[in-house]
């Protein structure tokens, strides 16, 4: 009996050693856009390696960095990556593609607010008309855009009809369906979005609203285990002419989701 | 309802077909889940039957902790493993996190208070009934603990399936240590999660069905078991 | 070495404070049956349980002829309500040589011997926990047998069953004594204390008042609470 549990104790650990493997932290965003459905087969074609994929938000997929936990980040929220490169977790940032964030709402756009100039002043009118909001509320790259927005406006937020779910996007998503509310997601989780009922793309477009993805490997000088060459390679081949032809190909409902915009390395 | 109804349809669809994803993360939640409960049980078993038959100083604090564990939020159970396994915690050097080894670890934590309570309640009666029968035979603790042990096998068995129960429907700790990575710790709860997520409400029922129709089978298959090898009562 | 006599002297036991019984001088040898008699609180199972070695001994001293580990080990005890552990008759019955570390089949062979002899052979693989109060009764006994105990203590054991039941007790226990198996048992039950003493122990209040052999004491008690005892008057 024993000698069976340790048998079987050995094949869980075991079934993960066989091929070379490396792991990588992305945004609950990306990951629900379904672009990794397509990249993740096509890389381990082309290198050999297997991608495995861990889908948090923005602030997990730092303290996984941070922590050596992931061999390399894949995030959307400039500050945050920054930080994580000036205090030495990563070696640099690669920027490599980017979409954009929408809002969206209720059909009859209670607020009014498909018509506005700019995103923020579409915030002020779900503000003055106290429509329901839905807010991410869990520090993700999205959350944090909507905070920028929310604090370049004049709107003052009370808990009335600003409501913090703490969760991801998805999540967040159904419960605005839910609630009638509107809420800021990235084109591509709304676009994947199953649940749409009563709900429609209502505002997008203003500039503020684009969202850079980055590729940040970790520093191997401050976790010595991590996979150095293994990030190297992935960041070369999602930098390459192959990973530009799959993102910008990469279409649902007809509707191109990311812009394929790394540049060749200095060097 | 057509939410319940394309769930089923889901659920039907991917057993009918053998869906070779759906195969493979059945296959990883068993695993994971029974490797879990028989290691839980070598734990949790013989710590309830020393409860029951010994009386030592710390014996109630360890009973009212089991008791309160038992409650434990799961996801404060992964948080704490996630937190060890890192590579900048105590057992970094391990590399076990993400892996289902590390969701095995989760697993046990959270099934072993609960197995070692029921366990605890039954044997404890058992030995209420014992007590003098055994001490006049000059048994020793071993045999005494041995005793009540196969004699309660069938309690016990009921203890297991609690345990198997929340086990196998658990996602919040695994979801955390295992980090839900395809082909490699996922399982059908954060499978589920996932798709529901997604919004995906169909195939996140379609998974659920699935789910229960597996709890069901593994305890119908285990109570088979223990029907065959001793016809009676216990 | 033999286990007997023992000799008892000034041996009390206690439950918080209060005593149970004693404190008892007495000593058991010989051959046959022994009979402790008295009325109900007397002290008849706690004297029993504190010879056997279940009950503490809070003052006094308990003294066989032979070490106590070894002494422990050549007697066996039956209570008023059989301990029926939850396996079969035949595994119960095997249970106690199974804890001496007698080997499986040897065990169960010697087992299903006193399985027949008690009558149980029918049931041999039903859980014992099935049986009713009788045949419980006959379990505990050939269980009590099985490892041919020097001594075997029995309380009460026919305590509410029906007449059947007690004469094949009854049969079982005078062909142990016959074949030098010592045997002290209480009963309430004057009759069966007539059919089987060879030596009668009179406890009242947790001490002893009167010992000695069965016919001295049955046709010729020498205390006062003992004649009212026979007489049928209340004790108290």
């Amino acid at each position: 009996m024993i000698r069976l549990l340790v048998a079987m104790v050995f094949a869980c650990v075991g079934a993960v050693a066989q091929a070379e493997t490396m792991r990588l932290a992305v945004t609950t965003s990306f990951h629900n856009s379904g672009l990794s459905d397509v990249l993740l087969p096509a890389i381990e074609r082309d290198t050999g390696l297997e991608v495995q994929l861990l889908v948090v938000g923005t602030g997990q997929a730092i303290r996984l960095g941070e922590a050596g936990d992931v061999d390399a980040i894949l995030v959307h929220s400039r500050a945050a990556e920054d930080a994580f490169v000036a205090n030495g977790f990563g070696t640099h940032r690669r920027e490599i593609m980017y979409n954009d964030f929408v809002l969206v709402g209720p059909r009859e756009d209670p607020a009014g607010i498909s018509a506005s100039e700019s995103a923020v002043v579409a915030l002020e009118r779900i503000a003055s008309t106290r429509v329901p909001f839905v807010s991410r509320g869990d520090d993700s790259g999205t959350h944090k855009m909507e905070l920028s927005l929310w604090a370049a406006s004049d709107a003052s937020i009370d808990e009335g009809w600003y409501r913090e779910v703490g969760a991801g996007m998805g999540a967040a998503l159904n419960t605005a369906a839910g609630l009638g509310a509107y809420i800021l997601s990235d084109r591509a989780s709304w676009l994947n979005f199953g649940n749409k009922d009563g709900m429609e793309l209502l505002y997008s477009g203003d500039p503020v609203l684009f969202n850079q993805y980055a590729y940040l490997p970790v520093s191997a000088a401050r976790h010595a285990h991590v996979k150095a060459d293994a990030a190297a390679t992935l960041e070369d081949w999602l930098t390459s002419a192959t990973a530009q032809a799959l993102i910008d190909d990469y279409r649902i409902a007809g509707e191109q989701l990311f812009v394929f915009n790394a540049q060749p390395r200095d060097e | 309802m057509n939410d319940l109804w394309d769930g089923l349809v889901q659920a039907g669809w991917l057993v009918i077909t053998l869906d070779p994803e759906l195969v493979e993360i059945t296959l990883r939640s068993l695993q994971v889940t029974l490797t879990a409960l028989v290691i839980a049980c070598f734990i949790a078993f013989p710590v309830a039957a020393l409860l029951s038959v010994r009386r030592f100083r710390l014996r109630r604090l360890v009973i009212a902790v089991l008791n309160a564990l038992m409650g434990l939020p799961p996801v404060v159970v992964g948080l704490i493993v996630y937190v060890l396994l890192s590579r900048s915690g105590p057992f970094g050097v391990l590399g076990l996190l993400f892996t289902p080894t590390a969701m095995i670890i989760a697993q046990v934590i959270i099934i072993v208070p609960l197995i070692a309570s029921i366990a605890h309640q039954s044997l404890r009666d058992l030995w209420a009934q014992y007590h003098d029968l055994l001490i006049s035979m000059n048994a020793t603790q071993g045999q005494r603990i041995r005793a009540l042990l196969w004699d309660a096998r069938r309690a016990l068995l009921t203890a297991a399936l609690a345990g198997f129960g929340r086990a196998i429907g658990e996602v919040g700790a695994i979801m955390i240590v295992g980090g839900n990575i395809d082909n490699a710790t996922r399982v059908l709860t954060t499978a589920i999660a996932l798709e529901t997520g997604r919004g995906d409400f169909a195939l996140a029922l379609g998974l659920g069905f699935v789910l229960i129709g597996l709890a069901v089978a593994v305890n119908l298959a285990i109570h088979r078991l223990g029907r065959t090898e001793v016809e009676g009562r216990w | 070495m033999t286990l007997l006599p023992l000799n008892v002297r000034g041996a009390v036991t206690r439950r918080r404070g209060k005593i149970l019984a004693g404190p008892i001088d007495v000593r058991l040898e010989g051959m046959g049956i022994t009979i402790v008699i008295g009325p109900n609180g007397s002290g008849k199972t706690s004297l029993l349980r504190m010879l056997h070695g279940i009950a503490r001994l809070s003052e006094g001293g308990i003294e066989w002829a032979c070490p106590m580990d070894e002494a422990r080990k050549r007697q066996a005890f039956v209570f008023q309500r059989p301990v029926v552990l939850h396996r079969s008759v035949l595994a119960n019955v095997a249970f106690p040589l199974r804890l001496r570390g007698v080997a499986r089949g040897v065990a169960r062979e010697r087992a299903m011997a006193w399985v027949r002899r008690v009558g149980l052979d029918e049931m041999a693989d039903r859980p014992g926990t099935d049986l009713s109060g009788g045949e419980s009764q006959k379990l505990a006994i050939a269980r009590a047998l099985v490892i041919e105990p020097d001594l075997v203590f029995l309380d009460e054991p026919c305590a509410s069953l029906d007449g059947s039941a007690i004469r094949e007790i009854e049969a079982l226990l005078l062909e142990a004594a016959a074949s030098g198996t010592r045997i002290v048992m209480s009963t309430h039950d004057m009759g069966q204390a007539r059919r089987l003493a060879d030596e009668i122990w009179f406890l009242h209040r947790g001490r002893l008042h009167e010992s000695g052999p069965a016919a001295n004491f049955l046709t010729d008690p020498q205390t006062p609470s003992a004649r009212a005892f026979l007489n049928g008057d209340i004790v108290e």
